[in-house]
Formats: C-alpha cells, sequence, structure tokens
C-alpha cells in the first residue's frame, strides 16, 4: 500500500516537473530557431574562451575553426526568425524585448559591429594566444551591447 | 528662571557650533599634493578602474563619445534625481580650472570647490581610499580629454535632502574611510582591494544600504535591491559568487560568463572599463572578491 503511494506520488511529482519544463519551453518555431543560432555561438566562443583563460591549451587551428564557424553563423539571414508577436511582452518564454521592433536599424548596426568583432577574432584566433584574448573584449563588447539594449534581465 | 534661560541659551548655542564645526567640508592638506609628479599612464589606468566616463559621459555616448565628460546622466534615487556635472577639461562649465587638489577634495572628501558638500551619488565615500599618487595623475589625465561646453543641469532634489549642510552629518554617520576587508592579504589581493574597495567603487551597488542611503559596511557585497525596480544585484562574496578566478577576470574583459552567455544590464558599462585595465588588475580583483567573508546570517535580515 505504501509503496503504491510513493509510486504515486513520485509519478506526480514526475508530472509536475516536466510541466513546468513544458511551459518554459517556446511553441514559436522562429523563436527556437534564433536561440539555436545563440547555441552555435556560444559553442564556439566556448572554445575560444577556454584558451584566453588559460584552461585548454592553446590551439591555432582549433581556435581558427571555432572563429570560422561564429562567422559562419553570421551569414545566416535572420529576417524571418524575428517576426511581430515573438517578443517577451507576447510569449513569456523569450527575453527579447519590444523594443527590437522599434529599433531595426539600431539593430543592424548592432549586428554589423558583431560581424566585424568576429572577423577580427577570425584574424586573430590562429595567429597566438596574445592576439586571442585581445580579440575576446571587443566580440564580447558587441554581444553584450545588443543584450544590454535588447535583452530582459534574468528573472532571479 | 533668567539664569536658567541663559545657561540653556548659551549650551544650545555650543551645540550648534559643535554641529556647524562637525559638518563643515573637509579638505585636503595642500602639502599632501604639492610635490606629486602626475603619470599620464597612471592617470589613464585611473580613469577607467574609477569608471567615470560611466556617469559623466553624455546619456547613450559611446565610443570615443565616451571620452566627452559632459555629464547630464540622470539618476533616479528614493532622495531625488542627480544629474552628472560637466566634468570635462572645460575652465568655465567644467573643471579645467581646477587644481589637482581640488580634485582631491572632491574625490576624497566630497568637497566641492565653493566648499559646499557633494551628494553622495558621487562615490566619493568610495573614493576617500584613493592615492594621491592616483588622484594627482588622474587630474593630469583628465585635462588631456576634449572641452565640451554644455552647462551641469541642477539636481532635482527636495526637502529636507537639498539642505545640502546636512550632508555634513551624513558624512559622519556613513563615510567611513579605511578598508573593510582586513587581515593577512596577498600583494595581489591588496591591489584587488584598491581597485575594488576604491577606484571601482563596486560596493556602491553590491552592497545594501540603509533608509538614509548608508551602506551597510557588515554585508560588504553581499548584494542588494536593484534600485531599477527588477531583480536583484548580486552578491559577490567568495560564498555567493563560485565562478573561479580566471572566469571572473574574463568576465571584467570580454563580458563573457563561466558558460559563455554575455553581461547585460548596467554590468555592461562596468565590463567597457574593466576591459581597458590589464589583465593583472582584472586578476587582482578576483583575488580579492575571493577572501571577501560573508555573513550568511545577517544576509537575510535587510
Amino acid at each position: 500500500m505504501m509503496k503504491k503511494y510513493s509510486i504515486l506520488a513520485a509519478g506526480l511529482v514526475s508530472v509536475a516537473v516536466i510541466g513546468t519544463a513544458i511551459a518554459q519551453e517556446t511553441e514559436n518555431p522562429a523563436i527556437k530557431a534564433r536561440t539555436s543560432i545563440m547555441k552555435l555561438y556560444s559553442f564556439n566562443i566556448a572554445t575560444l574562451g577556454g584558451m584566453a583563460k588559460g584552461e585548454t591549451e592553446y590551439d591555432a587551428e582549433a581556435a581558427t575553426r571555432a572563429a570560422n564557424n561564429i562567422v559562419a553563423v553570421l551569414q545566416i539571414d535572420q529576417s524571418e526568425m524575428w517576426p511581430a508577436g515573438s517578443d517577451n511582452v507576447s510569449d513569456p518564454s523569450t527575453r527579447a524585448l519590444p523594443d527590437i521592433w522599434e529599433n531595426f536599424p539600431d539593430v543592424g548596426t548592432k549586428a554589423q559591429a558583431l560581424a566585424d568583432a568576429a572577423v577580427a577574432m577570425q584574424a586573430a584566433a590562429g595567429q597566438d594566444v596574445d592576439s586571442l584574448k585581445a580579440a575576446m573584449g571587443p566580440l564580447g563588447g558587441a554581444c553584450s551591447a545588443c543584450h544590454k539594449a535588447y535583452r530582459a534581465p534574468e528573472d532571479k | 528662571m533668567r539664569r536658567w534661560i541663559i545657561s540653556a541659551a548659551v549650551v544650545a548655542a555650543l551645540v550648534g557650533l559643535v554641529a556647524l564645526a562637525m559638518t563643515r567640508p573637509q579638505r585636503v592638506d595642500q602639502a599632501q599634493v604639492s610635490g606629486l609628479t602626475p603619470d599620464l599612464g597612471r592617470g589613464e589606468e585611473v580613469f577607467y578602474a574609477g569608471g567615470c566616463a560611466s556617469c559623466h559621459s553624455a546619456p547613450g555616448a559611446s565610443g570615443e563619445e565616451k571620452l566627452m565628460l559632459a555629464g547630464g546622466r540622470r539618476f533616479k534615487t528614493d532622495f531625488g534625481t542627480f544629474v552628472a556635472p560637466n566634468i570635462s577639461s572645460d575652465p568655465d562649465v567644467g573643471i579645467g580650472a581646477w587644481s589637482a587638489e581640488g580634485l582631491a577634495n572632491a574625490l576624497v572628501h566630497g568637497t566641492g570647490p565653493n566648499g559646499q558638500h557633494y551628494y553622495p551619488a558621487f562615490p566619493y565615500t568610495s573614493y576617500a581610499n584613493m592615492t594621491m599618487e592616483d588622484i594627482v595623475s588622474l587630474h593630469a589625465f583628465l585635462n588631456t580629454l576634449p572641452a565640451v561646453v554644455t552647462e551641469s543641469e541642477a539636481h532635482d532634489v527636495g526637502f529636507p535632502f537639498n539642505i545640502r549642510r546636512s550632508l555634513g552629518g551624513w558624512k559622519l554617520l556613513f563615510m567611513e574611510p579605511g578598508w573593510v576587508v582586513d587581515g593577512e592579504l596577498t600583494d595581489q589581493q591588496l591591489r584587488g582591494r584598491y581597485l575594488v574597495e576604491a577606484l571601482g567603487h563596486c560596493t556602491e551597488c553590491h552592497t545594501p544600504r540603509n533608509k538614509l542611503g548608508g551602506l551597510k559596511r557588515d554585508l560588504w557585497l553581499t548584494g542588494a535591491p536593484n534600485p531599477s525596480g527588477k531583480g536583484r544585484i548580486p552578491g559577490l562574496t567568495a560564498a555567493q559568487l563560485d565562478w573561479s578566478e580566471t572566469d571572473i577576470a574574463e568576465y571584467l574583459r570580454s563580458g563573457f560568463t563561466p558558460d559563455y552567455d554575455s553581461a547585460g544590464g548596467e554590468m555592461v558599462e562596468v565590463i567597457e572599463n574593466t576591459s581597458q585595465l590589464s589583465d593583472d588588475d582584472r586578476l587582482a580583483i578576483a583575488a580579492y572578491l575571493k577572501v571577501v567573508p560573508m555573513r550568511a546570517s545577517e544576509v537575510g535580515s535587510e
């Protein structure tokens, strides 16, 4: 009897946990697509960042591959990934602020700044670890500039 | 009876005089700055470590515009709205005519050129621990930056906070020069302490304040409500921030977190400054943060 209840309770807990997870996940394929792009940036920046911090040994080829990937991801045309109604007011699963849709020219300027920083990283990554380190600041700065203006703070 | 009234009046007058004397704006001793030779390179480092441009550049300034210290950014607080003044090298509307001593009075004592108290929105409670060598060098560096002719705007502060003299009392209560984290520290941790507690004035946001705006020094760097309303400014004590020292240094260089998300919010402007520091200085900040204690029992009581 006791065991039955435990199983039932465990089942309920799982349902609750899965339910919460699903509630946070977006249904909007455009948001999923652009979030995937962010993950691709992050994955490749992790390779560069590990070397910049000295956590992994500097490897010119691996660093260049990562920088190339970032530049390649930047080639993706995202114009279909930011449809109206995919801001954080319409869909709480995203942190994209409605201001994005009011300021497309500025978003474009900031995206260009990221492209410039990524190309600079592409040139630096294969040279030596000091060049790579020096290129991390502007790259991160370009990410942050857009996030400061157009991404809602994380709920804590 | 008459005698009693006279004595009371005398006592009141004495109390008044003592209060006036105690709330008098303080100044540095000229001997402290004379004879020091400014170093422009050092002045530039102090400029970035001190974050001058984050408040004193024009609203929305970016890149090179951040060296135009026109003022005009507005800071809404519970006590009123403060407007950052012009501190460019213009001799009339900026601070170009100031001596190094004048700058030292402002930074170390929060005292203006006409002997007025500054509001602590200007973080002189932190800058009070700056070395005179750094101030003299900063003074020289500020004079190399462009003159901007934008007039400073008046603060919008209501009664009783608009009585400047009362700030003398505020300083008596809450301006406590000296270091918070003490004890056996390595040279690197000491450098980090100087960067965090004095120049970087990190504690102005990351430490909670009491009702009168004084820092709760016993809750040093344990995090605070965000004045912008939403969320909390995180605690940075060793127990709260579990990033490695290299993680912290990388964050201060590029804004990348350990899982390679990027900074957002107000820290973006801070990182624009810390990204200009040397690797050694960023690592020193990290080394210092690792020795900041947290008094867990008190954190919940704020």
